[in-house]
């Protein structure tokens, strides 16, 4: 049962990324959406705790904080809403921390 | 795939109700069926058609209403928030005596079963929210 995570708080407003990385298990994945997106930062404060994670970014909220590509950890990967609907397709549930 | 949407935050907040705006269009041109939309604490602020937004701005109500007119999205307000929040459609003004009603083009109120529906009816519920 693999499921999608979705994050939308930035790491230095809230704990909820560190609590869905904590949480997350093999095969799970995590989306940075929104303020959320601040959490892909290199050596950012959730740096750490992301790391050997299956994470994606939006894009567009990348782009609307003008964060660019080589500002992000490594293998992130940066989708577009297609790609948001599809991997909540690929997984069994998708879980918002709010 | 068949998906339940649950939208939180008002209009004009932080930014959820138009990233479920996106998700939900895209989903639509992946060819994936929205069986419900729901809107919960301030989200049924979504859901009032007394807004006037700047011209140049998004009308984010609007935007909802003809994107459920367009592929016949079922979109609902939780009744006990909206009582709260003052969305007022005709048998909730009758029911409360309230002298108006300000529910916009193809929201309607209900209750919360709606949302658990949704979710069991569905292949899967996402929650935007704050």
């Amino acid at each position: 049962m693999a499921m999608l995570h979705l994050v939308n708080k930035s790491p230095y407003d809230a704990c909820s990324l560190n609590t869905a990385a904590t949480i997350m298990k093999k095969g799970d994945q995590l989306l940075l959406i929104e303020d959320g997106v601040y959490g892909a930062i290199k050596n950012g404060k959730a740096a750490g705790v992301l790391k050997g994670l299956n994470i994606s970014v939006l894009g567009p909220d990348l782009a609307a904080r003008g964060i660019s590509k080589d500002k992000l950890l490594d293998g992130v990967s940066i989708i577009d809403y297609a790609g948001f609907v599809d991997l909540v397709e690929a997984n069994d549930n998708v879980q918002s921390w709010l | 795939m068949k998906l339940t949407i649950q939208v939180n935050e008002g209009p004009y907040q932080h930014q959820s109700s138009d990233t479920a705006y996106h998700f939900a269009r895209a989903a639509l041109e992946k060819g994936h069926e929205i069986f419900r939309i729901f809107f919960y604490h301030d989200g049924v602020n979504n859901g009032t058609r007394l807004t006037t937004p700047p011209q140049d701005d998004r009308n984010i109500v609007t935007r909802w209403s003809e994107l459920a007119q367009a592929h016949n999205i079922d979109m609902v307000l939780c009744v006990a928030a909206a009582q709260r929040r003052g969305l007022v459609d005709e048998g909730e003004a009758q029911r409360n005596g309230k002298d108006a009603t300000n529910i916009a083009a193809g929201f309607r109120i209900s209750g919360l079963g709606q949302l658990i529906e949704g979710g069991v009816q569905s292949d899967r519920l996402i929650v935007f929210g704050d």
